[in-house]
Formats: C-alpha cells, structure tokens, sequence
C-alpha cells in the first residue's frame, strides 16, 4: 500500500494539514484510486466487491433486526415474528438478512472457486489466501450461530447436533460443550451465548478482512493468466476501471439477492424453523443450511463420531495448506491441461457432497458419501502435489500485455484460455 | 468446458434420483392467487377463508400471532375498521389485573390477540385425544413436502413456492377410507397425505358445513364443498402467515425493474471507459 501513497497530493490546506498527521486519504488514494490491477482480470474478480457489499449488508440488517430480537428461549420465535408482521419493514430487513447470509456464501465460494482455478494463493499470495480461509471458518460461525437465534425446530436441533459433535474432541471437547450450552443441554443460556457471539464475529469478519486486502495489496492481484505483473503497460488504474466494473458487477449480483429476497423468501430455508423450538419432539430430517452440506454429508461419512469431526474440520483446514500442497510453478489452470480436469472433478465432487448431505444417511447414500470425501480428500493429498511433478504446462504468455494483445492478434484467444484437455483419459 | 461438467454432475445427480422417489404421494399442485412474481391475494377468498376458519378450526386450533386489527390492514381480506371493531367486540378476553388485583373478562378491541380456544397446550392435547392441535398462524410456510431432484432447482427459477399450501389443502381434503389391511389405531383417522397416514384431527370438513355469502342470484359465487373450503382457509392462512406479501410481491418488482436499469446503465458506462484501452 506504501509504496504508492506519494501521488497523492492534498489540494486544501486544511487537507495539507490533515495528512501530515493521519495519512487517511492518501491511504485510500493509494489502495482505491491509484492501485494498479492487471488489465486482463475478468468477472470472477468482482466477487471481492460484492463480498465486501454483502458484509455491509449483514451487518446494516443485522443491526436492525438486533433492535427488535429478543434473546429468550421463550420470546426468540414471537419477537421474530413481531419483526416480519408489525414492525415497518420488518420483513424486508429479516428476509434480506436471512437470504444474504445464502447470497455470502455463493459469493464465497465462487470466490474461492476463483482462487483455486487461478492458483492465486501461489507465492507471493500465501498470507493472503490463508486470511481468507479464516474469513470463511468466522462466516461459518457466524452464519451457524444466526440460524440459531429465531429458535425454531431447526436452530434448536441443528444447535443440538452440532454441539453434540463438539463433545466428540479429545481432552478439550466436553469443556467447549458446556462453555457453548451454558447448561446440560441447548436452552436459554445457549441463545444468550449465540446471539451475543453472532453479533461479535462479523466485526471480527470486518477486521480480517481489511487484512485480507491488505494482504492484496502487496503483492498485487494475481490475473486470468497467472503471469505477474511486469510493467505499467500491464495494469490500469483501478479508479475508473475496476470501479466501474465491480459497482455494474454488485448490481447484477443485488438482482439475483432480490429474486431471493422479495420472490422466493423461504427456498432456501427450511418450513421447520416456522415451528417454535421444541426440546421433546425431533424433526424427522435434521438437515443444515445449503452451504453447509458439503461438509455435513464428510462428518457423516466417516462411521466412527471423532472420525467424522475430524474429517470435517480437516477438509476446511487443509485448504490453508494448498500453497504448500500444490507443487506446480503455473498459476493459472488455463495453462495446466491435467489439472482443469481435476479441477471440474472436485467442483462435481463438491457438489455431489452437498446434495449427499441433505439425504439421509443410510444405504447407498453412505457408500456414496465415502467414497465422495475420499476423493475430496486423494484430490488435495494426493493428485495436487503429484501433479506438479507429472503435468507439462502450455506455453505462457511472456506478459499480460501479450496476452491481451495477442488477442486481437487474430489468434482468437489468448493462448491455453481454450486449450482443452489433451490427455486421453 | 463448464457445460460438460455440469452435464456430467447432472448425469451424476440424475441417477441416484429414483432411490428417493418413494417417499409417498406429493400432494396435487393448484393455482393460488398469490403465486407468482404478480401474486396477490383475493380478498373475497381470505374473507371466505376467515368465515371458515372461525366457524370450524377455530374451535380446535389458535391463531397466536394475529390481532384482530390485521384483519383490516392493506394486503388482507379488507374488512373495515368499523367490521373489526364489531368482531372483536364478540369475543371475551380476559385482562386485568385492576386496581383491586382481579382479573376480568372484558369485550375484545382490534389491538388483542385472537383468543385461543385452550388455555395451555396439555389442556389442548388432552381434549384431542393426546395431539395438541398447532397454531395455524404460520401453517402454510411451517409444512411442505420435498420436491427432490431436478424440481428443487427449477423451482427457484419458477418461484414456485406453494408446496405448503398445496399441502394444506391436500391433507384437509386427503381423508378416506383406509386400504385393506391398513390398520387405524385409535383415536386416529386415515389421511392419505399426512406423514404416515395417521392424523389426530377428525376429517374438519364436509360439503354444505359452512355458509358463503349470496351473490346477486342469490347463490354462492362459489361452491360450499370440502374442496373450496380447504382452498379458501388455507389461502387465509397463507394470509396469516405472510401478511405483507402483497406488498413484497409489488416492491419487489419494482426494486428488480429498478436494478435492471441501474445495471445496463452501468453496463454501458463501464463499456466506454473499458474501451480507452485494449483487455
Ligand atoms: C376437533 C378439533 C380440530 C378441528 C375442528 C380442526 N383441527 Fe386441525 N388438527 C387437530 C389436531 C388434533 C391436529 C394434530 C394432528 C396430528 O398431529 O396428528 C390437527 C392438525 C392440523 C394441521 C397440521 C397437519 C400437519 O401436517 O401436521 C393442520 C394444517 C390443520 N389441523 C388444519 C385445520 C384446519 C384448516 C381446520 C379447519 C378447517 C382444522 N384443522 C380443524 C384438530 C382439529
Ligand atoms: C457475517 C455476517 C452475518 C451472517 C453470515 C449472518 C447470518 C445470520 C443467519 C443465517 C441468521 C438466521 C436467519 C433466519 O433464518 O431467520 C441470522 C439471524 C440474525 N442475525 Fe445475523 N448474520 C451476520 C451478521 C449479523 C450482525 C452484524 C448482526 C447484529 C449486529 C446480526 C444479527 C442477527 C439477528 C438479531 C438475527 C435473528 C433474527 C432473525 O432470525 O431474522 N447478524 N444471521
């Protein structure tokens, strides 16, 4: 970030006089105005904007929504209806703050996507990319403490569940049992706890996040061909273009947040939660939020309870090791043949994973699930470091400059952006 | 690329499909007033509905988080505040303590919660039979049945989100004689789309139960038949459940038309400053 803050010259006097003692405005000058981005980025690279858009959004809803809920076991469930029928708007804060915790994760995990196909937690981006794997564990938190607080049937079973798993960690698991319940069992001090925490992590969230850009800042953005930056020729101002180009991309994004929003409120939640929390009758499924079945269908796989806790965290933390985990010196995936396929094969692993964690865990769904988390595992593991060692990447290009001009060159596409797959298999 | 794997993950998908096909019959889909990026309710039908609701379920099941003045707020079955006021005044409710400590009965006011017919859930299951009958303020978002693959995923584009009311009128029309070697236990009644096909509720309506309103000829525009009623009350209570659907539905509309707007002007702004350079 530093080392751009000298163009910035303040014009008043007053400015003058500020900046010589908090260098606030060159900070932004430098980091928002001036910040060189390369030239060639595409639409994957407006997803940071309109994470950044949804935070906002969490936490303005999640504000409101907080003058109105009622921490209690006994009161959680009518003041969240008291919310979506007498207070002006109520339904459009709740509706927007539920559904925008689903719209958080699609953007996550695109976002993520996006890291993993371009290989941007490659050297020199290491601390960058591990800062957003704690970013996503913290909205995992925050999002699994939040669906709590309306104290329906799913947020009392889905707690119950969950913290059950807790128990199943050696030596410490018992304690952060009872420290998470308050009590013997999920109960009023549990949602006390839930809702204070919940309001805590997203400020969390926000903190790491500036480091995370921070972290950005630095090495710079990695590019859809994962070649570095090589002069100014490669990159262009991010005011006006990255700008312009994240605010048309959050809009389009805030059409999709509106369907969901004002069409379709409660597809994405489930009709158990409409039911006030009851300690003595089970729903008949007990089943997470989308965005955590993937790893719900790993924690069931593994038939042994320490087996599956362990698996599930792992299949997170492993991710902050891919730097280290994947041997191959090419960035991008456009150039790596093998590797895309690879690549699709765990987006539809993933997948799969998530769809295997809203059944039931019996008969062949269970086979299936085990060998799916094997495999997102072998993919990781194994197939990632070994294939630095076997693949022979395309030809890249010799800068970012090349390839955009290349482009029009007549060649068609930059090169390797349409090579498909040449092996065999 | 993308589209052959997603061929792939569909092809995946598609192949478990049939092992979770079995889950029993999906109830009928109907047409709703309400459904739709246009949907509103009818207010004739929540009017029914209401009449519906007070001469048969009432007397079984509560309806806690509604007031009696909601029944005149936009977006509702439209009664005037005048309707309300009268509405309310037949009912008793019990307030207090006064300045002596006792408690009283006083005549119900638009601002009071619709009374409940039990004074605590034990005292409500004990009369049925075991089965406290359920609040229905939030009944049609509290039930659904599930769609499975690959309805889930056009759904989101369709917006349809009725499966709780189709439920509802599906179980309150779905009595009938149990099959051969089915047996009820007591107490029970056979129901061919509650889960497991034993309801505690006995068969709440029959044709002819509640009277509608007469039309200039003198007839029901409507038929009085199980059918329409369990229409009309469920659509009610899709109204109890989402008072201000209405209003998302139209400002939803409006925030998506404005968004798109928003969008192609950012669009076209972003296309000519892109354009000063080669990308
Ligand atoms: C004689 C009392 C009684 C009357 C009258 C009655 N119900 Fe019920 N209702 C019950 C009981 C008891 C249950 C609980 C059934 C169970 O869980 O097995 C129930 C359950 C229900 C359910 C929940 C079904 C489910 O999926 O869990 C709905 C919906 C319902 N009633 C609607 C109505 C409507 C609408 C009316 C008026 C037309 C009505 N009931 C009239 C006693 C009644
Ligand atoms: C990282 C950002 C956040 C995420 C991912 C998130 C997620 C969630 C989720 C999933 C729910 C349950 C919604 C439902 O089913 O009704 C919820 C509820 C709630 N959240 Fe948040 N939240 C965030 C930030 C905040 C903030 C900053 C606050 C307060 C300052 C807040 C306050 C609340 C309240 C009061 C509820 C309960 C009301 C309700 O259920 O609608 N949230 N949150």
């Amino acid at each position: 970030m530093s080392q751009h803050s000298s163009t910035y010259v303040p014009k008043s006097a007053f400015g003058k006089w500020f900046e010589s003692r908090l260098p606030i405005a060159g900070l932004i000058h430098s980091s928002f105005i001036v910040y060189p981005v390369p030239r060639n980025i595409n639409y994957f690279w407006t997803f940071g904007a309109i994470l950044s858009f949804m935070l906002a959004s969490q936490i303005l809803t999640g504000v409101f929504l907080a003058m109105y809920y009622t921490p209690h076991a006994s009161l959680a469930f009518q003041s969240v209806e008291h919310i979506m029928r007498d207070v002006n708007f109520g339904w459009l804060i709740r509706y927007m703050h539920a559904n925008g915790a689903s719209m958080f994760f699609v953007a996550v995990y695109v976002h993520i996507f996006r890291g993993l196909y371009y290989g941007s937690y490659k050297a020199p981006r290491e601390i960058l990319w591990i800062l957003g794997v704690i970013i996503y564990g913290l909205m995992m938190a925050t999002a699994f403490m939040g669906y709590v607080l309306p104290w329906g049937q799913m947020s009392f079973w889905g707690a119950t569940v969950i913290t059950n798993i807790l128990a199943a960690i050696p030596v410490v698991g018992d304690t952060i049992q009872s420290l998470l319940w308050g009590g013997y069992s999920v109960g009023n001090p549990t949602l006390n706890r839930f809702f204070s925490i919940h309001y805590l992590l997203p400020f969390m969230i926000a903190g790491v996040v500036i480091l995370h850009i921070w972290a950005l800042h630095v090495p710079g953005q990695n590019n859809p061909t994962g070649v570095p930056i090589k002069s100014d020729k490669d990159t262009v101002p991010f005011t006006p273009f990255a700008t312009i180009k994240d605010l048309f991309a959050t809009a389009v994004f805030m059409i999709l947040f509106a369907w969901f929003v004002f069409y379709i409120p409660n597809y994405l939640g489930h009709a158990d939660n409409y039911v006030p929390a009851n300690p003595s009758v089970t729903p008949a499924h007990i089943v997470p939020e989308w965005y955590f079945l993937p790893f719900y269908a790993i924690l069931r796989a593994i038939p042994d309870k320490l087996g599956g806790v362990i698996a599930m965290f792992a299949s997170i933390a492993v991710l902050a090791f891919l730097p280290w985990l994947d041997t191959s010196k090419v960035r991008s995936t456009s150039y790596r043949p093998l590797y895309k396929q690879f690549f699709w094969i765990l987006v539809a692993d993933t997948l799969l994973l998530g769809w295997l964690g809203a059944k039931p865990p019996e008969g062949w769904y269970v086979i299936v699930s085990q060998i799916a988390t094997a495999y997102y595992f072998i993919h990781f593991l194994v197939i990632l470091p070994l294939l630095g060692f076997i693949e022979r990447p395309l030809p890249l290009p010799n800068s970012i400059l090349e390839s955009v001009l290349g482009q029009k060159g007549g060649a068609g596409l930059p090169a390797g952006a349409n090579a498909e797959p040449q092996s065999k298999g | 690329m993308m589209k052959r794997t997603l061929l792939i993950a569909a092809a995946v998908l598609g192949l478990s499909a049939p092992a979770i096909a079995s889950e029993g019959a999906n109830p009928p889909q109907l047409k709703w007033s309400f459904a739709g990026p246009f949907g509103k309710f009818d207010e004739a039908q929540l009017q029914r509905g209401f009449k519906v609701y007070r001469e048969v379920c009432s007397s079984c099941h509560s309806l806690n988080y509604v007031n009696f003045r909601n029944l005149s707020q936009p977006g509702g079955p439209g009664f005037s505040e005048a309707q309300v006021r009268a509405l309310a005044a037949e009912y008793k409710v019990q307030d207090g303590p006064n300045d002596a400590g006792d408690m009283f009965e006083r005549a119900g006011r638009p601002a009071d919660h619709f009374p409940a017919p039990f004074p605590n859930e034990n005292a409500a299951a004990a009369a049925n039979g075991g089965k406290a009958p359920p609040d229905l303020s939030l009944m049609p978002k509290a039930r659904t049945y599930e769609r499975g693959f690959p309805w889930f995923i056009f759904d989101a584009f369709t917006q349809f989100a009725e499966n709780g009311s189709d439920y509802l009128v599906a179980v309150l029309t779905g009595y009938h004689e149990a099959p051969k070697g089915f047996s009820v236990p007591e107490g029970g009644h056979y129901n061919s789309y509650f889960p497991g096909n034993v309801i505690a509720m006995p068969k709440p309506l029959s044709d002819g139960q509640v009277e509608y309103p007469k039309g200039a000829d003198g007839k029901s525009p409507v038929p009085e038949t199980v059918d329409q009623y369990a229409r009309d009350v469920t659509a009610f209570l899709m109204w109890t459940a989402e008072p201000h659907l209405d209003a998302r539905k139209r400002i939803g509309f409006q925030v998506i038309l404005f968004l798109l707007v928003l969008s192609g002007l950012l669009y076209f702004t972003k296309k000519k400053i892109w354009s000063r350079i080669e990308h």
